[in-house]
């Protein structure tokens, strides 16, 4: 059992880090406020090749893990990009694997190569108004029609759709009332983001301003046959195999941002003179601080187990829902308490923490909720009963 | 033409570092480590002679544990061709780091050897002039400039109150300063070109080398702490304080 990085590893995350210096607090402060994308950021990510961390080499990737996606998306959140940083890239990194796995060589030599040099920027399209943990009751409907399909319905919850230009679809091929089973029926495409027949509206949000989610709505959108990923109806199982990647890089995430607020706390409670001593020699304020550092520590082992178990091919669902639930908890307790070291400041938007805790809900609640993951723990390893 | 250069392995510049409380040293433990920045500049140097075509070859030579591994790693994923470790658990003093560098310079006969002017760790900036003794070679510390001719290289040093050019013979060691160049980031693809350069490692004993420490460390203490300023009400109370109490003015 070895806990220590690899010198590529190290190297991974410094490199990282020499990026993320050049975008400092204010940088992404700025961001906040005026909601505009990180476009120098995602540049300086893009022009180092590390878009393509996580691709095969044939194809210009670096053909590494998700352990190694995970020390990129948590240095980039730790260094203070916080979610704006990770979520500029998050999607690009491993959200095209369901191409890697299931695409026909055609598909990968036209769809990956541009995704890794950042000529084609990809969003997601998969919640819907009222399918949104219950992905099978997906309802936007494709209908085959000669050498294409057409697309109708809703998506909800698109990140970067005001900027992309593809996206990938999970939409209903064979109606819920004809499948057997509500997993079956489901179709994967990954096709040109059309906005003639695609209409983006974006959502105003708590936090993470300058990373766009979106509404969107979808008629008539044509897409050729061509653009389908694997076969017809086997969406939900192509779906399923990026999950536990999602969960270990949000979480991944979530560490590196819960580190970032409590380097800060610690910084101001040694600083803050009250009473003529720093508030940090009080234990009130840095016993919270101890545990919180302790529990992002423990989270990030468990990031790190399951991404390894992931690149080991090993079963990792437990190890990844537990991770993406330890790493948000730890990381709302660290910004939470990062606010309150701060006390009134903590509130000012110039001192950082306030937008932390505004985006460690993201990883709190998405890409799926703590009580899920509770629900799934007690019914998967621990042999109860289904809840819901 | 071959261009050898040296990565140190030492505590990042942005650590703030803790004195052991026992005096004995720093607190290296779980301690963020990097290459000297002194010695990125050199490798950026040399990468770059090599991208003018200038230059075949860059190695790369460290010095210290096994953990010296990863230095030498950043360097081939910054443009360094091979790498070179003397590996040994000795704490290496510049005279030893001089002797080992001659060695490799012996076995390696380059036209160049580029070091930093000194490592942030000891600050000593000795190693590169010791090293252009010990091998009979010109040096030029202090490097702002580095222009290769033929057989000579003509170095802008950076001196007390202005700039010295100077023209020394190849084979020379040139030192860095802080403003011959801002050195690159690794990107991904030649970090996963790094992972198939190879490295050497040798012994101190192999090369002939005796690294034994000539000069103990008795007691490393923190700087004093600051006192707090004060702020004064008006220029003349400012005056009468450097006059009388700091007399730092008449």
């Amino acid at each position: 059992m070895n806990f220590e990085y690899s010198s590529q590893q190290v190297s991974i995350q410094q490199a990282i880090e020499k990026i993320c210096a050049s975008f400092d607090a204010d940088y992404w402060l700025a961001r906040d406020r005026d909601g505009v994308f990180p476009n120098e950021f995602v540049a300086a990510i893009t022009a180092g090749g590390w878009l393509g961390i996580a691709m095969p080499e044939a194809y210009g990737g670096a053909g590494l893990g998700i352990t190694e996606t995970a020390i990129m998306a948590h240095t980039i959140a730790r260094s203070g990009a916080g979610m704006t940083g990770a979520s500029a890239v998050h999607l690009n990194l491993f959200g095209p694997n369901p191409i890697v796995v299931f695409g026909t060589e055609d598909q990968k030599q036209r769809f990956l190569p541009p995704l890794i040099q950042g000529q084609d920027r990809a969003c997601f399209g998969v919640t819907e108004p009222d399918a949104g943990l219950n992905t099978t009751q997906l309802v936007t409907r494709a209908v085959r029609d000669g050498d294409h399909y057409v697309i109708n319905g809703r998506k909800l919850w698109t990140t970067t759709a005001q900027t992309a230009n593809k996206i990938l679809l999970i939409v209903r091929t064979t109606a819920l009332a004809d499948c057997k089973k509500p997993t079956e029926g489901l179709s994967l495409f990954y096709t040109d983001l059309n906005r003639e027949s695609i209409e983006v509206r974006g959502i105003e949000k708590m936090g993470r301003k300058a990373v766009d989610s979106n509404a969107l709505f979808i008629d008539n959108l044509i897409v050729p046959i061509e653009d389908r990923i694997g076969e017809e109806g086997l969406g939900w199982k192509y779906l399923l195999h990026g999950l536990n990647p999602e969960r270990i890089l949000i979480a991944a995430e979530a560490v590196g941002l819960g580190q970032a607020a409590l380097a800060r706390a610690s910084q101001y409670a040694k600083e803050r003179v009250v009473f003529n001593r720093s508030i940090g020699k009080n234990q009130g304020i840095q016993h919270p601080l101890a545990v919180n550092w302790m529990e992002l520590e423990a989270a990030q082992l468990m990031v790190q187990k399951a991404a390894s178990l992931y690149d080991a091919g090993k079963p990792c669902g437990a190890e990844a829902n537990s991770a993406k639930y330890l790493a948000a908890e730890a990381g709302l307790s660290a910004c939470q308490r990062a606010v309150l070291t701060h006390g009134g400041m903590g509130y000012a938007k110039e001192y950082h923490v306030e937008r932390y805790l505004r985006e460690i809900m993201i990883p709190v609640i998405a890409p799926i909720s703590q009580e899920l993951i509770k629900s799934f723990i007690a019914e998967q390893v621990l042999g109860q009963d289904k809840s819901y | 033409m071959k261009v050898l250069v040296t990565a140190k392995r030492v505590v990042d510049y942005n650590v703030s570092i803790r004195v052991l409380s026992d005096n004995s040293g720093v607190d290296l433990n779980n301690v963020k480590m990097s290459v000297n920045p002194f010695d990125e500049i050199a490798i950026e140097e040399a990468v770059r002679l090599k991208e003018a075509g200038k230059v075949e070859e860059v190695i790369v030579l460290s010095i210290g544990t096994s953990a010296s591994q990863e230095q030498i790693r950043t360097c081939l994923a910054l443009g360094a061709d091979r790498g070179i470790l003397i590996e040994t658990d000795v704490e290496v003093q510049p005279l030893a780091i001089a002797k080992c560098i001659k060695a490799i310079i012996d076995k390696e006969q380059p036209s160049l050897i580029i070091t930093g002017k000194q490592a942030i760790d000891g600050d000593n900036s000795q190693t590169g002039q010791m090293v252009a003794a010990l091998a009979g070679l010109a040096q030029a510390t202090f490097a702002s400039k580095i222009e290769l001719n033929e057989d000579t290289a003509t170095v802008t040093r950076e001196i007390d109150g202005g700039l010295e050019v100077i023209t020394v013979k190849l084979p020379a060691v040139v030192t860095t300063d802080l403003r011959l160049n801002e050195p690159r980031y690794a990107s991904l693809p030649n970090i996963m070109k790094a992972k198939k350069k190879p490295v050497e490692v040798l012994t101190p004993e192999d090369l002939g080398v005796d690294v034994t420490p000539r000069v103990k460390t008795l007691k490393v203490t923190p700087p004093a702490e600051r006192k707090a300023g004060i702020i004064v009400e008006t220029v003349e109370a400012l005056v009468d304080k450097l006059k009388n109490e700091a007399k730092v003015i008449s």
